[in-house]
């Protein structure tokens, strides 16, 4: 069936085409369309009877002729051909290369779809990873086989967050057990691509580097492949070759877009704001693909990067990917404009593998209680900043003032970092420390009374 | 024998005569597993539990003659179940990391033998009904399997095998049906999980089911047999407290079904429950525990059926006497899967695209929940737990509003809460439980006669302080009287000093009822020491220096629940903090108390 042409399409509409009189086909099988230019579109069987078969064009349907349009059933999904030489490579959304040298050849092929993990076969997560930020380590502490996305908006710079965090990151104590570096990129601006890609050759890492990209103005729908083929890639350099792998996606929420348009012509139901019922799902498998696997020595850990349609935390895409993924780093407007970088908005970030990543046998056995402490200082210190806007700064006793002092001191200090700076757990916890000195260590209630007399400044 | 007509995602066409709706078919020549949803004439629509991709039209179909079903026997305690009872651990050790399509492995294992003690009581004659005891096999060293009959059976024993090692493929005895048949009968049978298990008749819940939590026990408690909600937006800590509950509560039985969620806080709960003992039994509490699990990246098809495998198991407990707790993480999952299949059907969607029957299988779900009197004549119970994700938080949606109507006890966390890292982030204003004057019969006769009244004050305490945080907001605190101002503080000292409970902390993780009422008490205490002290004229400002209120915050670390002897010192010695003030106030706390009945 591989090399026989069909001319039977019957209708093309929307990025979809009909193919008639084509018993037997697979699902999810491979297409590839021969237009009457000769160009060549590739595609996947979506809905397959013997009187008819539907098949979801990649580059579109436009100009496309029935008459003269030369279908092959592929036979098989779509599979990535991997070998180690994929690492300094750089590939398009569908994996072909994009850097102008030869296409990987191998006889190790893989579907990209991936098959879901054996929960029984997962290792948990619980290796701190160190990115040097304190906002980060300090209260939302990754860890290795972690997938944590950075939630921001339009003008934020979570491309360089995420470009510091994959120039900073390592483990603890194992400081030569680097990262090699999957990235892709989806409906990305040619500018953002050209960022990463410098960052990845200022630090010196470009050959460990996979990068998938899939620009703005390139085909939408091969942005539904272009993380596919990423983390296949990340997979194999993981738990076939033994790396340990950071994946950098962005953004997601060009792909969701990508997949609602697609949706759309498909016809089906839509859920939310348009969204198909099976975005979570669609994105669950995904983001599942990170993780740790017992007896395999790599990983692989995951920051999505996902800019949140006006600013919005509730719309479906940053909804349901927080739903699925260990937390969330929240940049937020706010403090951008105030000029602190990087702009994490602490209290709705998130790490939910800190807790068993972090303290005694990790970081430092105060860590917990110091990251708990800060929360909750600084949140009752924005109640109190919201009430001097109210009844005005003069009117606040002594103790309030003192939290306003500690809030401001936060956000320049301990939030506020520079882009080259590679802060230590220690330098962090030192410093979260200091600011909690400014506070009288009778309202310090999460850290113990051991903790206070050893670290607090005051109690000396 | 048929065939596939076509493959639309997890739906297939067959061309199947003589199916019926809810029959499992194998397709294809990998032999994936479904059942069929619908028929027309010859032809059948089945749904599959697994990915269909490289399915072709033309490939073989057969339908296997029963519905899903599940297999109910030693074994299951301590085991990981997919969605349809795949048993992941011996799947895993047989195709790898990855869930192979068209693996079949037994639910249960096949080769093991178990011990098997006859019911003394049987003999060859014995009237056989469902539900009656055979014999029992221990199963973990907390737990006694009771070996049931089926529940369909009506008959006479004909002979039962004597005490010994027997595997679930060996004949334990025999009986005779009432049309004449002649049953085989094994330490296993089989249950279709959309069927409720029968049993002779419902009976009211009585006891609370424990948690060890102070916001659910001690104000808004759920009983034994109970159904309860926990709704909040992500990262809420839905998930932690049902981990919270799976360990501590004093259930018999646990079963935690991940239902669309994320594999690694599976693992979680693989890897902590053989290290924590029970606090009740002092045992290990992987024993009592079992997992029904279908993560977010496994078949959303598998997905809709593991709420039934996960219920089905829990009834099965539950006719062995046992109370049996089920969590299930998250019942939006399991809704949106119904919506999935639903919207291939093509049938109608009335709100955000969930079928009109989405709150009748909700509440058909719940019911079978409850506290049962057996066929055995024993009582058991399932209390069912559901998380909710509503999108957005929005507790308006279709999911969390149909499951608000059916649930007794609602846990509503809160986003502001959590953001403020207040754990757990049930919102005490917004959360309801319809059994608390059951349980406060409970706390009267087992913790304390006063329960019921204490708690009402700590309500009303907190509800009269959102009302003074209004005004401070407003015009700041300077505006509120210092008896307003008492009431704030003592209410700041409730919700630190009480309803935060870490899951992290070691001494507080888990609270007994003992515990939880005696620094209910005692928080109480302080704040009506304070109020007469403010009544006496002493302003607020005086009582909020006071050293004793941030120690008050830190008892619920220093002290674990078999350690309540130096709490209660610590709360008899309360008074004495507050007497220097009453001196200067000019009066005594003794001469006060005697004044005041
Ligand atoms: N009782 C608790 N004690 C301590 N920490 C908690 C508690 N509850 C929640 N947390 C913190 O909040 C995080 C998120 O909790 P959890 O994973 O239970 O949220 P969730 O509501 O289940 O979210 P999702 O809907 O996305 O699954 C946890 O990882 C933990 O850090
Ligand atoms: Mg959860």
């Amino acid at each position: 069936m591989k090399n026989i042409e069909f001319r039977t399409a019957t209708s093309a509409q929307g990025g979809l085409v009909v193919m008639g009189g084509v018993p037997g086909v697979a699902a999810g099988s491979r297409v590839q369309l021969r237009d009457h230019a000769g160009r060549l579109r590739s595609g996947l069987v979506i809905r397959t009877a013997d009187d008819a078969v539907l098949v979801e064009v990649f580059e579109g349907t436009d100009e496309l002729d029935l008459e003269r349009t030369w279908v092959r059933f592929l036979d098989e999904p779509f599979k990535l051909p991997l070998s180690r030489d994929i690492l300094g490579r750089v590939f398009n959304g569908a994996g072909l290369p994009r850097d102008g040298r030869p296409p990987i050849i191998s006889a190790d092929r893989r579907d990209v779809n991936g098959e879901p993990l054996n929960p029984a076969a997962r290792a948990y997560p619980r290796e701190f990873i160190q990115t040097g930020i304190s906002a980060i380590d300090g209260m939302n502490s990754l860890t290795r086989g972690q997938k944590l996305p950075i939630f921001s908006g339009g003008g934020l710079p979570h491309n360089r967050v995420a470009a510091q965090i994959v120039r900073q990151a390592k483990l603890l104590g194992e400081e030569a057990a680097e990262f090699v570096i999957v990235f892709a990129a989806f409906g990305a601006s040619h500018a953002d691509a050209r960022f990463f890609q410098e960052s990845f050759e200022e630090s010196g890492v470009l050959n460990k580097v996979v990068m998938f990209l899939n620009l703005a103005d390139e085909p939408v729908i091969e942005r539904l492949l272009t993380p596919r083929a990423a983390l296949t890639a990340a997979e194999y350099l993981a738990f076939d070759l033994d790396y340990h792998v950071l994946v950098v996606m962005t953004d997601m929420t060009a792909y969701a877009e990508a997949l609602r348009e697609v949706a759309v012509l498909r016809g089906d139901v839509p859920a939310r704001k348009g969204y198909p019922g099976y975005l979570y799902s669609d994105l669950a498998e995904l983001y599942e693909r990170a993780g740790r696997i017992k007896n395999r020595r790599g990983s692989i850990t995951m920051i999505p990067v996902l800019s949140m349609p006006s600013d919005d935390i509730t719309h479906p895409i940053p909804d349901l990917t927080g739903y699925i993924t260990e937390g969330q780093i929240v940049l937020g407007r706010e403090l951008a404009n105030q000029g602190v970088y990087p702009p994490v908005t602490v209290l709705p970030s998130l790490s939910r593998l800190m807790k068993d990543g972090v303290g005694k046998n990790f970081t430092r056995e105060d860590h917990p209680h110091v990251a708990s402490q800060l929360f909750a200082s600084y949140a009752k210190a924005l109640e109190v900043r919201g009430l001097a806007a109210i009844i005005g700064a003069e009117e606040l006793s002594d103790a309030d003032r003192r939290t306003l002092e500690f809030a401001d001191a936060f956000e320049r200090r301990f939030i506020g970092q520079g882009e080259d700076e590679d802060r230590s757990i220690h330098e962090t916890l030192s410093l979260a420390w200091d600011l909690l000195s400014m506070l009288p260590p009778e309202t310090l209630i999460r850290v113990s009374e051991d903790e206070l007399a050893k670290y607090h400044k005051g109690t000396a | 024998m048929g065939k596939i007509l076509e493959i639309n995602g997890p739906l297939v066409k067959l061309e199947l005569p003589q199916t019926v709706i809810g029959e499992q078919v194998r397709v294809g020549r990998m032999g994936l597993v479904g059942e069929v949803i619908g028929r027309d004439g010859d032809t059948a629509l089945a749904q599959l539990y697994e990915d269909t991709a490289g399915l072709r039209p033309g490939e073989v179909a057969e339908g296997l003659g029963w519905p899903l079903s599940v297999e109910l026997g030693p074994g299951l305690l301590g085991a990981i179940f997919d969605g349809v009872q795949r048993p992941l651990q011996a799947v895993w050790e047989q195709s790898g990391d990855r869930i192979a399509r068209g693996v079949a492995v037994p639910s249960l294992p096949r080769n093991k033998a178990w011990h098997f003690v006859p019911d003394a009581a049987l003999h060859a004659g014995s009237t056989l009904a469902g539900g009656t005891v055979l014999g029992t096999v221990q199963e973990t060293e907390s737990i006694l399997h009771r070996i049931l009959t089926p529940p369909q059976i009506h008959g006479e024993l004909l002979e039962l095998a004597p005490e010994g090692d027997y595997t679930l493929e060996e004949t334990i005895g025999r009986a005779k049906l009432a049309d004449g048949r002649i049953e085989k009968l094994q330490l296993f049978h089989r249950w279709p999980v959309r069927t409720a298990r029968p049993f002779k008749q419902r009976d009211h819940a009585v006891a609370p089911l424990i948690t060890g939590q102070r916001i659910l026990d001690t104000f808004y408690p759920l009983l034994k047999g109970g159904k309860a909600a926990i709704p909040g937006p992500f990262g809420a800590g839905k998930t932690m407290l049902q981990q919270q509950i799976a360990r501590w509560c004093n259930a018999e039985i646990v079963i935690y079904v991940g239902c669309g969620e994320r594999g690694n806080e599976l693992t979680d709960v693989l890897e902590f429950m053989p290290e924590l003992t029970d606090p009740h039994t002092g045992r290990p509490l992987m024993e009592r525990t079992l997992l029904v699990a279908n993560t977010s990246n496994m078949p959303v098809v598998a997905r809709e059926a593991s709420i039934y495998v996960g219920i089905t198991l829990a009834e099965y407990f539950r006719d062995q006497g046992y109370d049996v707790v089920m969590v299930a993480d998250s019942t939006s999952r399991w809704a949106e899967a119904l919506r999935e299949v639903a919207g291939r059907l093509g049938q109608m969607p009335v709100e955000e695209g969930y079928p009109a029957y989405l709150g009748s299988r909700l509440a058909a779900f719940y019911e079978r929940a409850g506290r049962v009197e057996t066929f055995a004549g024993d009582h058991g119970s399932v209390t069912l737990i559901g998380a909710v994700s509503p999108p957005g938080g929005d507790f308006s949606e279709p999911v969390t509003s149909h499951t608000k109507e059916i649930i007794q006890t609602f846990w509503a966390l809160s986003k502001e809460l959590a953001d403020a890292r207040h754990y757990p982030a049930v919102d005490w204003l917004e959360s309801f439980s319809g059994y608390v004057s059951s349980a406060a019969k409970w706390w009267a006769q087992e913790v304390d006669p006063n329960w019921e009244n204490a708690r009402a004050e700590a309500l009303d305490l907190l509800a009269a302080s959102e009302e003074l945080q209004r005004i401070v907001n407003l015009v700041g605190v300077e505006a509120l009287s210092s008896e307003q101002r008492w009431t704030l503080e003592a209410a700041g000292l409730i919700k630190e000093g009480l309803l935060q409970q870490a899951a992290t902390d070691e001494v507080d993780s888990f609270a007994s009822p003992e515990k939880q009422y005696a620094l209910l008490a005692a928080l109480l205490e302080i704040y009506r020491q304070g109020m007469k002290l403010v009544k006496l004229g002493a302003p607020a400002r005086r009582l909020i220096q006071m050293p004793l209120l941030a120690q008050a915050r830190r008892w619920k670390s220093q002290h674990n629940s078999e350690d309540l002897a130096a709490l209660k010192a610590k709360i008899a010695a309360i008074p004495n903090a507050f007497e220097p003030l009453f001196e200067e106030y000019a009066v005594t706390p003794s001469t006060l108390r005697e004044a005041t009945p």
